[in-house]
């Protein structure tokens, strides 16, 4: 648990990451989850409850913990003077890496995340999405069994995601145990063996990706667009269809198991959309009904 | 509550990362790294301004001061004070904007807590930066003033120690000051109304003694007064005015003080 004076940030998760497992923690604005992750990482005391990582205290153990987490942060916190292969060396020495070592790991990272032909190159000019491959790099400089991603594609440009993401997985096939937090859903989605979704300091379910839409959502989904002004007078005719009628201001939405079956259902009523899309059920689909719609900040 | 994140050993057993032995020293590379980007202007600066000092006022002002103070011509009896003024406008330049950029623009801080040091070895660190940017600073001024004569007495070499209990004496209150306020604002403010003054009144430019009394006790109070009185009877080679343990205590009790509130202002922002 954690509070900030009256405000409660985390109230009261439980949850428990296994090695080597990719584990995120899903959550609108404000939901706990940087203050989760500021507690794992052993920068901010919980204010009550039980924290172990790898086995020890983060209150008393802090450094030892540290030395093995790798933590990447949702804002860069690189140094803009320095040159990339300057900010992994420097970092390096924190964690006792001599300066040989560290040298040849710097090489070898900015290999991994493609940055090694700008290693002489200052880091402001840099693109956001290089930025981030360094950030990460630098939460790897220490070779840790844990690393921290903080909203880790916050962003970027999808090309930039999508060469994050690939990168991940590869952590994760070495065994590097992932701890995330998003809230875009393809994310998880392609990321995380397991996920909670947290809500005003609360986990709402835990589950794996394809466990929670099975659970809180249907198959499949049918989103229907009448030509007319308002949704809500086609909606009331739809009553019944499907596991969950959802009006939204420009579309209705039909949760049900076979989308197809469902639209030929809604022509047999004499409806007529102006347009019709059947699509497989998504983690937003999961994430909108648990979290609700609204605009959090 | 119960979060557990209980991972027994992996199978990834190489190089085991520790905390390093002297995490300071890390964070002082750090901030040397840095410094290698930026020193030949720092070095250019460093010697020009005690060049300018001896022209200016040995020749200029000095022509004006025909007996000079206390007996000695005035360009040497104003070396030592700019020696003292100079290691205290370097050390709070250097503990006022960086050390607000490293929590609030660049966040350097924030990445340091991530690894494995202590809130006190990245404060530590940050000091022992600062301790070698007035060291360097202030041999530069004593190498020129050496040169142009200015240094009465071998017992000069002390006035560099002395520097840099006064940098660290003013730097680690001012690490907590930069760490505190909101706004860069305040930092200017510092120098308006703290720097500026210490340096008009605390002994650099004329004798404490032609001060009325109550002003004369505001310049004591001030630290670098302390630094100004050693440092002037080290180069000009004759008895400070007050116990020498008697100063080098007080600019102790400074850097201590300062430190302990320091790392206490850098808890409350790192470790929330």
């Amino acid at each position: 648990m954690k509070r900030f004076g009256d405000f409660t940030a985390v109230d009261g998760i439980d949850v428990e990451v296994l090695p080597g497992e990719a584990f995120g923690f899903l959550g609108p604005n404000g939901a706990g989850k940087s203050s989760t992750m500021r507690m794992v990482g052993c920068v901010s005391p919980p204010s009550a409850g039980e924290l172990r990582i790898l086995g020890m205290d983060p209150v008393r153990d802090g450094p030892a913990i540290r030395a093995r987490l790798g933590v990447c942060p949702q804002l860069d916190n690189l140094d803009p003077e320095l040159t990339v292969r300057e900010n992994l060396t420097t970092y390096a020495r924190y964690f006792g890496i001599p300066r040989r070592v560290a040298r040849e790991r710097a090489a070898e990272l900015l290999d991994f995340v493609q940055l090694a032909e700008r290693a002489d190159s200052k880091v402001e000019p840099l693109s956001g999405g290089m930025k981030r491959r360094l950030t990460i790099a630098r939460a790897l400089v220490n070779e840790p069994e844990i690393v921290l991603l903080d909203e880790p594609t916050t962003g970027l440009d999808p090309q930039a995601r999508h060469l994050v993401w690939e990168r991940l997985f590869r952590l994760k096939q070495q065994g590097v145990t992932l701890v995330l937090t998003t809230h875009y859903m393809d994310e998880a989605e392609q990321l995380c063996d397991r996920l909670v979704v947290m809500d005003g300091g609360r986990i709402v379910a835990e589950g794996s990706p394809r466990a929670l839409i099975e659970r809180y959502s249907t198959r499949e989904v049918v989103e229907l667009r009448f030509a007319a002004e308002s949704q809500e007078a086609f909606a009331g005719k739809l009553d019944g269809l499907g596991e969950r009628v959802e009006v939204l201001p420009d579309r209705v939405l039909l949760y049900v198991a076979d989308g197809d079956a469902a639209v030929a259902e809604v022509q047999g009523l004499g409806l007529t959309p102006a347009n019709v899309l059947v699509r497989r059920s998504s983690l937003e689909d999961v994430f909108l009904h648990l979290t609700g719609r609204t605009l959090v900040d | 509550m119960v979060v557990v994140v209980d991972l027994t050993p992996s199978t990834r057993e190489r190089h085991r990362p520790s905390p390093p032995r002297m995490p300071a020293l890390a964070v002082l590379h750090y901030f040397l790294v840095g410094y290698r980007r930026t020193w030949r202007a720092g070095v250019f600066s460093s010697f020009l301004l005690p060049l300018l000092t001896v022209l200016g006022f040995g020749v200029g002002v000095g022509a004006y001061i025909d007996q000079g103070v206390d007996g000695v011509p005035y360009l040497d009896w104003l070396v030592p004070g700019l020696i003292a003024s100079t290691a205290l406008q370097v050390a709070i330049g250097d503990a006022t904007w960086p050390v607000f950029s490293n929590f609030q623009w660049i966040k350097t801080y924030y990445a340091q807590s991530a690894a494995p040091l202590r809130v006190g070895d990245i404060l530590a660190g940050h000091l022992l930066y600062v301790l070698f940017r007035v060291l360097t600073t202030i041999a530069a001024f004593l190498l020129v003033t050496g040169v142009f004569g200015a240094l009465r007495s071998p017992w000069a070499v002390a006035a560099l120690p002395v520097a840099g209990l006064l940098g660290l004496a003013v730097a680690a209150p001012t690490f907590a000051y930069a760490a505190a306020v909101s706004s860069d604002s305040w930092l200017a403010m510092l120098f308006r109304f703290a720097v500026i003054p210490m340096t008009l009144f605390a002994g650099v430019f004329f004798p404490v003694e032609s001060l009325p009394e109550a002003l004369r006790w505001l310049a004591y109070v001030t630290p670098l007064w302390h630094a100004v009185d050693l440092c002037r009877s080290a180069t000009l080679g004759v008895a400070p005015q007050w116990s020498v343990v008697g100063h080098l205590l007080y600019l102790g009790a400074w850097l201590l003080g300062g430190a302990l509130v320091a790392r206490r202002v850098f808890r409350r922002r790192l470790v929330v």
